[in-house]
């Protein structure tokens, strides 16, 4: 299904719920609901993070309201012993991968704690700085290139960062040493305030992979399907030696860039009131009713579980004291250096 | 034993810590048959194969990057920038993720990586290779600044860089590449991170330095003992963490101190030192602290570049100004 930087974005599930193609063996009953689980638990921890920043709970953050496809659809390709290295709107994936909704809430309520996940231990923390984290990618798909392990390492990024030279560097390095890394571009087509047309002359972002002689993939990043098939036929890749792949997933940024953004200052609302009917969230639930007998008491169910997850998770959230002001010199070396212990003592 | 060179000192601590330890991988432009434009690999990529010396593309913040998320993996990656005035594209990786994984993820996530770079002048190299930038990284929290200045130095030290917890930046003197020599027993010893060295005890004056100029500061002792001066000299070698006590504990004895370095004066990493004289060890002072610095211009080209390095007699200068105080 992997086309070389195919301008129509290869889709399975149109924005009405209707299947356009056949869909692929691992989209079973099952499979879609837990996909849809998780997107929906995305959009309601999204919700109730906003919520907790308007209310001086949290601090800056960043919804993913639109793009949960992209998320599920990537991590959900992923194996367990393979590494994730998400920017600052895959808050979908991380929750798949098993970081836990009090971890989220801790890091963007300004704790460091939030990063030490308890459950995917080898995966990277949120990378900040855009595209910084992909020559990272390429690093830990050396380390497990080297140690003979079938494992790969899977970066996303939004389509600015296709923009940086971290980019190039990391997508260039993994095609020559032919690494299993998968670059993920999450584009959203806003880069705060900045369309992707103002980005780049390229005719898509999938085609910057031919000038590192890597293979491509482009899909409608509102699609669960389509992303997590071509993520995982990515990764099937990497890990057997054939390397790395660029999906571009192509969908949109409903919500701001941030809590402390304004997008009304740079696109109109009749844009965005134009990619409402395309979200994936309601398609795939257009798709459940139709063909997998989903039915309102199963979407009511599924609502109140994961508003209760959620809910617990911030009240967890709220109730955690913390670190103490000396616990800031602790993690800056394996050890406390002189220097350092005299200004910790200068805390106290 | 026979007499080294530093940078088969370099060299023999690769070689050494790549025979103990096989998750030890070195990365840089033209370090594999080339053997690094200043051999600092030669015959690495022989003796240990392609997959652990790898010759990376021309870009250094990849190379930076790629030994983040090796580390990151478990591996110890070692790369070379070529030359220190490349290693800017490396800093955002530095700063932003290699000093700071440990923290942002508690402990999670390290980062025992080693970047080592030729850096200063004095051998006549062209635009952009003779720089100093020791002072841009050694305000970034987490990271260890090292820069060695004799063969012994450079194999105990680098040893203890690449086998430690922590990013560690190793800046080798190439000026002292070739011409600082001295019997280096491979015994596989690494040197401790955190104290310096006092290379000479004394009790008029303290000269602290670092890195190539540590060459010009032994002269000046030679010299000043000859005028009945008696000159503690220190070499840094670790700027950060710093080992201050040591600094401390010989101004305090001699009252006087200037320090020499080749990076520009303003905001050089000497302020640093100078700064922690003033508030911890004023009471001791006989004059004041006095620095011999690069000069606040563009690093000259090599027709002039002697005129901006410090030498000798600028360090004497001023170690005869601080002896007029009395």
């Amino acid at each position: 299904m992997i086309s070389q930087g195919a301008s129509t974005p290869l889709r399975f599930i149109a924005p009405d719920g209707q299947a356009e193609r056949e869909l692929p063996v691992f989209a079973d009953r099952a499979a879609l609901i837990s996909f849809y689980r998780a997107m929906l638990l995305t959009r309601i921890f999204d919700e109730k993070a906003v919520a907790l920043q308007r209310t001086g709970r949290l601090g800056t953050f960043a919804s993913s309201l639109g793009q949960e496809a992209v998320s599920v659809g990537l991590a959900s390709a992923m194996r367990k012993e393979d590494v994730l290295l998400p920017s600052f709107r895959e808050q979908g994936a991380m929750l798949w991968r098993g970081v836990s909704p009090v971890e989220l809430f801790l890091y963007w309520g300004g704790d460091e704690r939030g990063s030490d996940f308890a459950g995917p231990r080898g995966d990277f923390p949120i990378c900040i700085p855009v595209a910084s984290h992909a020559p990272h990618a390429a690093g830990v798909a050396l380390a497990m290139k080297l140690r003979g392990e079938k494992r790969a390492a899977v970066a996303v990024m939004g389509d600015g960062a296709t923009s940086k030279g971290d980019f190039y560097e990391a997508i260039n390095i993994s095609g020559v040493w032919r690494l299993p890394a998968v670059f993920v571009i999450s584009n959203n087509q806003w880069a705060i305030s900045v369309p992707v047309g103002r980005q780049t002359a390229a005719a898509t972002l999938a085609v910057k992979a031919m000038a590192a002689g890597i293979r491509s993939a482009r899909v409608d990043g509102n699609d669960v399907i389509a992303v997590h098939n071509a993520v995982g036929e990515a990764i099937d890749r990497a890990i057997s030696d054939q390397g790395p792949t660029l999906v571009e997933c192509v969908t949109y940024r409903l919500g701001d860039h941030t809590t402390v953004d304004d997008s009304s200052r740079y696109r109109s609302d009749q844009e965005v009131s134009e990619n409402w009917p395309s979200e994936p969230v309601a398609r795939l639930r257009q798709y459940l009713t139709a063909h997998e007998g989903w039915t309102k008491s199963d979407e009511e169910n599924l609502i109140a579980e994961c508003h209760n997850l959620v809910g617990e998770a911030a009240d967890r959230y709220a109730a955690i004291d913390p670190l103490e002001p000396k616990d800031m010199f602790e993690m800056t070396f394996a050890s406390l250096p002189r220097d350092l212990e005299e200004q910790r003592n200068q805390l106290s | 034993m026979a007499d080294r060179m530093l940078v088969e000192a370099v060299r023999m601590a690769l070689a050494r810590v790549m025979s103990e330890d096989e998750t030890v991988i070195l990365l840089g432009e033209d370090i594999g048959r080339n053997g690094g434009v200043f051999r600092a690999t030669n015959g690495l990529l022989e003796r240990f194969g392609e997959q652990r010396v790898r010759d990376t593309p021309i870009a250094e913040a990849a190379i930076a990057g790629l030994a983040v998320g090796l580390a990151a993996q478990g591996m110890r990656p070692v790369a070379e920038i070529q030359f220190s005035g490349f290693i800017y594209p490396c800093i955002d990786q530095l700063t932003n993720h290699a000093s700071r994984l440990r923290t942002r993820t508690r402990g999670r996530l390290t980062c025992p990586l080693v970047i080592r770079s030729p850096s200063g002048g004095g051998i006549h190299a062209p635009e952009h290779h003779s720089e100093s930038m020791e002072a841009l990284l050694t305000n970034v929290p987490g990271l260890r600044v090292v820069f060695p200045s004799s063969p012994k130095r450079a194999y105990g030290l680098l040893l203890s860089a690449i086998r430690g917890p922590d990013p560690v930046v190793f800046f080798e003197p190439t000026r002292l590449y070739r011409s600082a020599k001295e019997d280096v027993d491979d015994s596989g010893e690494g040197l401790p991170l955190n104290c310096c060295f006092t290379l000479r005890e004394g009790t008029d004056v303290t000269l602290v330095t670092w890195g190539a100029t540590v060459i010009e500061a032994l002269a000046a002792g030679d010299h000043a003992a000859d005028e009945g001066v008696s000159v503690e000299l220190i070499d840094v070698a670790i700027l950060k963490p710093l080992d201050f006590e040591t600094i401390r504990a010989s101004v305090s004895k001699t009252g006087r101190a200037v320090i020499v370095h080749e990076a520009p004066i303003s905001g050089g990493f000497g302020a640093e030192i100078a700064a922690r004289i003033a508030d911890e060890a004023l009471l001791s002072l006989l004059a004041p602290v006095k620095r011999v610095a690069g000069y606040d211009v563009v690093m000259p080209l090599p027709r002039l570049e002697q005129f901006y390095l410090p030498d000798e007699p600028r360090i004497m200068a001023a170690i005869r100004d601080v002896m007029s105080y009395t």
